[in-house]
């Protein structure tokens, strides 16, 4: 394992009412990260809007050499002071578009274009929603490869059981990074099971630095203990990564439909039709109450 | 330019150093750049004897929400006053009408603008809006810590502009539950009265110590497309500021 990102879901900064209070602070999750990493680098994640430049310089006080800066697919120009900034520090520069399904192959890319002008070292294809099927990943990664000087990585959820199978569609069209964790912990249906990808990767004999049996007994004795719902495919996150909406929404949906008794897929079908983009938990409490008075109108 | 020439008025094509060469043309001077232009113009206005009115966020001169600080005498005399952010104009009149009522330990705002409507000065002073949003909250909403996250949303057709306010109380809401809700009330009817429409967006929800308030801003479409609440809330805010200047001006002058 080459880097390791220790950061709250929405970055640094993100621990808030609107997206869940960390257990810890920033500076315990990266200290600790940092003292024990053996080999790997620590790795945190900014999104402009949230995180500002001052939690960029005080992370990498703590020991953070790497910094992924995330926008939304369209929106990479926010990201200019931060990715200079980060480069400015000496970091490992990442720039991170997430919900790349949201846009075309040849829009992400212009996009990208920008990340790597501003500095990025490298830029993700990231799959936020779950929703890209193999091709869309392909295509997008192979724009990428012809067209970037910049490495190039890939992020995936599970939502659609194609955590796996993409990510192994991005190492075919040159990706240098893929992102990974045990036992898939992480929003919506998981990210790519870290055990899952190398046991596949042994398969096929593609190289890698990871020992399967290690990832196998950390994923089961180490994280399946701390996990508190399990990572699965079931008919909301399968929803999430159908109609593409961002992960971290499954649980805030599931909790607003049990309030107002409707049908949370319902609650993540209309953010997807409204354009919901990542961060905005704070639309689903609205639609639920739009959804609860629609449907007390229907049984009058 | 042309359409500032229609309305009579006369454009400077040559930035602060053009103004400079006419100083009668103008007494208040609204600023519309960005943070770092005005950090250089402030003092170059204040030389000419001209009051500042800051729409970026440098936050030069203290902040100024029309619909909180109705005592507009410490205003007028200012050279230099900070109009906050759209997130701030939006939100620091709710979150105030919640800490009239009870303590607030903490408030945090989720401002959603369209991308159509944020401009290159936004998106390159994104920490800028962050900072001084929060800094605001604390300041004029009387709030011990706040923050502010902002997004900028792509669909099509544009998003109007949405904000989320999340409050904690010192205590449990339980007994001030009316009276948080009537101020809230009461405060939406204050800021409508500069923008029409400005809006309740989902039901205020109170759970505890936490209250949740979402309120959506449709722009006039007068000047500006319909989804660009965030820049009628700040400018029909810094006009409100202006008249108030102007007022004073024009009695001391008489």
């Amino acid at each position: 394992m080459d880097i390791i990102e220790a950061t709250h879901g929405d970055g640094l900064g993100g621990s808030s009412i609107q997206y869940g209070f960390s257990k810890e602070d920033e500076k315990t999750i990266i200290t600790t990260a940092v003292q024990h990493a053996k080999q790997a680098k620590i790795a945190v994640l900014l999104l402009p809007g949230v995180g500002t430049i001052e939690h960029l310089k005080r992370a990498h006080s703590y020991g953070a050499s790497v910094v992924r800066v995330a926008t939304h697919c369209t929106e990479a120009d926010v990201s200019e002071q931060h990715i200079r900034a980060a480069k400015e520090l000496g970091m490992d520069t990442v720039g991170f578009l997430m919900m790349a399904h949201r846009t075309s192959a040849e829009n992400l890319l212009e996009e990208a274009k920008k990340m790597q002008d501003y500095g990025a070292d490298t830029i993700y294809v990231t799959d936020s929603a779950g929703a890209l099927t193999m091709n869309e990943v392909r295509e997008r990664i192979r724009l990428f490869k012809e067209n970037l000087s910049a490495k190039i990585g890939f992020h995936g959820h599970n939502n659609l059981s194609l955590g796996v199978a993409n990510s192994i569609a991005a190492i075919e069209e040159g990706a240098d990074r893929i992102d990974t964790s045990l036992a898939g912990m992480g929003a919506g249906a998981g990210n790519t099971a870290t055990e899952q990808l190398v046991a596949v990767m042994n398969k096929m004999g593609i190289d890698h630095n990871v020992d399967l049996y290690q990832s196998m007994d950390a994923a089961e004795d180490v994280m399946k203990p701390m996990m508190k719902r399990p990572v699965q495919i079931d008919p909301l996150s399968l929803t999430l990564g159908y109609t593409g909406v961002y992960s971290s929404f499954l649980l805030f949906a599931e909790r607003a439909g049990k309030e107002y008794d409707v049908d949370p897929r319902d609650i993540l079908t209309r953010l997807s039709e409204m354009g919901a983009v990542g961060g905005q938990e704070d639309w689903i409490i609205g639609v639920a109450q739009e959804l609860a008075k629609e449907k007390a109108k229907a049984t009058v | 330019m042309a359409l500032a020439k229609e309305h009579g008025l006369k454009p400077i094509y040559t930035s602060i150093e053009g103004f400079q060469e006419e100083p009668e043309l103008a007494d208040i001077v609204f600023e519309a750049t960005s943070a770092k232009a005005h950090q250089s113009n402030a003092p170059i206005l204040k030389e000419m004897g001209k009051r500042a009115i800051d729409l970026t966020p440098a936050a030069i001169g203290p902040f100024f929400v029309p619909a909180v600080q109705e005592d507009a005498n410490s205003v007028v005399e200012l050279d230099n006053v900070n109009m906050v952010t759209c997130g701030g104009q939006a939100t620091i009149p709710m979150i105030k009408a919640v800490s009239d009522v009870v303590g607030v330990d903490y408030a945090e705002i989720v401002a959603s603008i369209s991308s159509k409507s944020a401009g290159i000065g936004t998106r390159q002073n994104i920490d800028e809006f962050t900072v001084t949003t929060a800094r605001a909250i604390e300041q004029v909403a009387n709030v011990k810590e706040g923050k502010a996250i902002i997004i900028l949303n792509p669909a099509d057709p544009p998003v109007l502009m949405r904000n989320t306010i999340h409050m904690q109380l010192s205590e449990d809401a339980d007994t001030h539950t009316e009276n948080i809700l009537a101020s809230l009330e009461e405060t939406l009817k204050k800021v409508q009265a500069y923008v029409p429409g400005y809006r309740f967006k989902a039901d205020p929800v109170i759970q505890g110590k936490i209250v949740t308030v979402s309120v959506e801003v449709e722009g006039n479409g007068d000047f500006l497309p319909t989804y660009s609440g965030n820049l009628d809330i700040i400018t029909s805010a810094a006009v409100k500021t202006g008249e108030l200047m102007a007022d004073h001006m024009m009695v001391k002058e008489y």
